[in-house]
């Protein structure tokens, strides 16, 4: 077994069931139709993890194992994708995954306000880099780039849902009550 | 084809170089240089800015780029400017008024590893904004780069220390944190990765996948967290992994085995043949005072590439365990060679034909079995030499783990199918019809002679490197030299005689075989032999067929190939 770094192997930071772990037939059926789809086998890569990652949370070293038996790869060619996209998660995540936009714009219209308040009152570390779930497991909490949407700044995005013109009172009604989160449509600019 | 051109190195034998030409300039001087040129796989495809370089004599700096791996072209450094001649509406070149064809230069550079030449191109390695990028380019390199050259491995053969030399500035203009990454990392069994030395050439992942077709490595990360990695819980562990510590060009790869041993600027690099099987890899012996520190490949396109594997590199150590064989014995007391010899050849003079017993061991070289052929003639013995099998695979190991199986059959020493006599040389030794054996380099009681049987004989003469159940027994017991330790030729699997020398002495009393070999067959048949081993190749190659017409000299350092 090779010795490796802390930190930079994403893969064993997350809780792992050695056993256990399959892909459901509808998913595999899902995949199946996907690969289907490319010329070439390999192509089909990010599209499998995403998948798979809709499905799961999250990639797990078995998920990546997986892709690579299923797409008749090495387990280094998923690997290598997975750590270079940071959309690609390999740790479980929150039920809300909350993504606060750091460039430029949104930066100057406050986002880092809204990112430290936020991370105060979940008790994360605004200092630290790279997400952070809480201790429930209920959200996640990150700095990405831009999301494009730089004329609403600050912008947050909240699992698939773009929230603009973010207030530092809209975060304190998300997080006590984060039941609006999931029913809600995409936020209109008010 | 010029054989002093440094590109003719690249091309192997079976590459016949093209005879369509093409007429470019570097650096202002014209030359020409073949259309095509062998890629890493030795397919013509058309000749490269670099290779043309390299013919006309010029030195393009490069990093990723290696003749014999697929072109990557992410290192940047080989980057040249150029011009093509202008082209009028015609399609004809534009004259200048002198006659000579306009040069339009180039706006951009081109990575000379990866960009064909083209009839009239002029190529320019020495122009200010040429060494401008070359600088440039290494000071991004160098963002990261550690520089602990005082404690790195590849110091003093490390292609960013002589570029940075050549082609680099003297200070960093560089005062921000460096990145961290990953130190001391086990990539596998025998390879430590240091991922901050990482130029990210991306040679060790293109030779683990294009040549050993184990793709085990790869980048992970991104932007200046860029690693080489292996998939988690994977190790890097295929026979060839050293390898990459040979490609890469900076210290991120070292040798488990050879790192922090000796600065390679101690070691002494004898050229040497590896003598794990019947490949016969051309190696560097590095060694200093007498002690070997590692092996490494030297190309030789007709054997083996630029390659060799880990199991003949790492099978060195033997050559110096505690317990070789330092002393001449006779019946268990230290003697000396002279009495020794005396009293052997005393013995094999007055021995009646048919009474004596041969066995040699095909990891003696051409020179020593053919000696010991000419033994077996005079004495009417009975010879044969020691199969020795392992398992083989696709790239470079042979499963004949002898290195010279094909001179024990051309000298004469045994018969096509090697060890198809030992049953009979054993039964006649139990018989007692066997009075005399010698054995050399061989356990002959392991090889499945009853050792009591050994017991009857009148003399039992062994020579060997290290000590064994036959040994113990041996009436004359004679230190033997490792292939490290003396010169001689090897016949590979195919037929090629390959040369081998002397990286470091012998211990204690040991002596090259063919050296007491040569003085035995003069005493014995009255024969003058030369008393060094090019004169004895040479009269060897006159004697054995198979070696008709080969010369010590013209051998040089690639060997040639005789029928098999």
């Amino acid at each position: 077994m090779c010795r490796r770094p802390p930190g930079l192997d994403g893969c064993r930071k997350g809780k792992q069931t050695a056993m256990g772990w399959t892909v459901p037939q509808s998913l595999e059926a899902e995949i199946d139709a996907l690969v289907a789809r490319y010329p070439v086998k390999r192509s089909a890569s990010l599209m499998v993890l995403h998948a798979l990652q809709r499905h799961f949370g999250w990639l797990s070293q078995q998920a990546i194992e997986w892709t690579a038996q299923k797409l008749g790869l090495q387990p280094i060619h998923i690997y290598e994708l997975v750590t270079f996209y940071p959309m690609f998660r390999q740790e479980p995540v929150g039920r809300w995954q909350i993504k606060v936009c750091r460039t430029l714009s949104c930066w100057l219209a406050g986002s880092h306000e809204l990112h430290r308040r936020l991370c105060e009152r979940l008790g994360l570390d605004p200092h630290r880099q790279g997400p952070q779930t809480t201790a429930d497991g209920r959200f996640t909490v990150e700095f990405v780039e831009c999301l494009a949407c730089c004329h609403t700044a600050p912008v947050v995005m909240i699992n698939d849902d773009l929230w603009e013109r973010v207030s530092l009172e809209q975060v304190e009604s998300w997080l006590t009550r984060p039941e609006q989160l999931a029913a809600s449509a995409p936020a209109q600019a008010s | 084809m010029s054989t002093a051109a440094p590109a003719s190195q690249l091309m192997g034998d079976g590459v016949r170089p093209a005879t369509e030409t093409i007429r470019i300039r570097v650096n202002g001087r014209e030359v020409e240089v073949p259309k095509t040129m062998p890629d890493w796989q030795g397919k013509p495809v058309p000749t490269t800015m670099l290779q043309a370089c390299e013919w006309a004599g010029v030195t393009v700096p490069h990093y990723c780029y290696h003749p014999k791996l697929p072109v990557a072209g992410n290192c940047r450094m080989c980057l040249v400017e150029y011009g093509t001649p202008a082209l009028g509406p015609d399609r004809q070149p534009i004259l200048n008024p002198d006659g000579t064809p306009r040069i339009v230069k180039s706006p951009r550079p081109a990575i000379a590893c990866a960009t064909p030449v083209t009839p009239g191109m002029e190529i320019y390695t020495d122009t200010p904004g040429v060494k401008a990028m070359r600088a440039g380019v290494l000071e991004f390199l160098l963002i990261n780069h550690p520089l602990d050259c005082p404690i790195c491995d590849q110091a003093g053969e490390c292609k960013l220390q002589e570029y940075a030399l050549d082609y680099g500035e003297a200070f960093s203009r560089f005062g921000e944190a460096k990145v961290h990454k990953p130190k001391a990392v086990d990539l596998g069994p025998r390879i430590v990765f240091d991922a901050e030395r990482c130029i990210l050439c991306t040679r060790c992942i293109r030779f683990t996948r294009d040549i050993v077709g184990d793709d085990a490595l790869g980048i992970v990360h991104r932007g200046s967290y860029s690693t080489i990695a292996t998939a988690p819980g994977r190790a890097f562990d295929n026979n060839y992994t050293l390898n990459t510590v040979d490609l890469c060009p900076v210290g991120a790869l070292t040798s488990r085995d050879f790192r922090f041993r000796m600065r390679v600027w101690f070691l002494k690099e004898t050229p040497s043949i590896c003598p794990s099987c019947g490949t016969g890899c051309n190696i560097r012996i590095g060694s200093r005072q007498g002690r070997i520190y590692r092996y490494t490949p030297r190309p030789n396109d007709a054997v083996n590439s630029h390659w060799m594997c880990d199991y003949g590199r790492l099978n060195y150590k033997w050559i110096h365990r505690p317990d070789r064989l330092q002393k001449v014995e006779i019946r268990g007391r230290v003697s000396s060679w002279e009495l020794a010899s005396d009293q052997i050849l005393q013995q094999l003079r007055v021995a009646s034909p048919g009474s004596v017993g041969l066995v040699a061991s095909a990891r003696l070289s051409n020179e020593e079995l053919w000696l010991l052929s000419r033994l077996k003639a005079r004495l009417h013995a009975l010879s044969d030499a020691v199969p020795r099998e392992g398992e083989g695979d696709a790239l470079l190991l042979h499963a004949d783990r002898n290195p010279n199986t094909q001179g024990a059959r051309l000298t004469g020493v045994c018969y096509t199918e090697m060890g198809s006599q030992l049953p009979l040389i054993w039964e006649r030794i139990r018989t007692g019809q066997i009075r005399i054996l010698l054995v050399f380099g061989e356990d002959v009681i392991r090889q499945g002679c009853d050792p009591a049987s050994l017991d009857q004989l009148e003399m039992l003469v062994v020579c060997d490197v290290l000590p064994n159940a036959t040994t113990a027994k041996a009436h004359f017991l004679l230190p033997g030299c490792a292939p490290a330790e003396k010169s001689g030729t090897f016949t590979n699997v195919h037929g090629r005689v390959q040369r081998f020398h002397a990286a470091i002495p012998p211990p204690g009393e040991a002596r090259p075989e063919w050296q007491f070999l040569a003085e035995w067959v003069t005493r014995l048949t009255g024969e003058s032999l030369p008393g060094h081993l090019p004169g004895l190749f040479n009269r060897m190659a006159s004697e054995v067929r198979a070696f008709q017409g080969l010369t010590w000299s013209e051998l040089g350092d690639l060997g040639r190939l005789v029928p098999v």
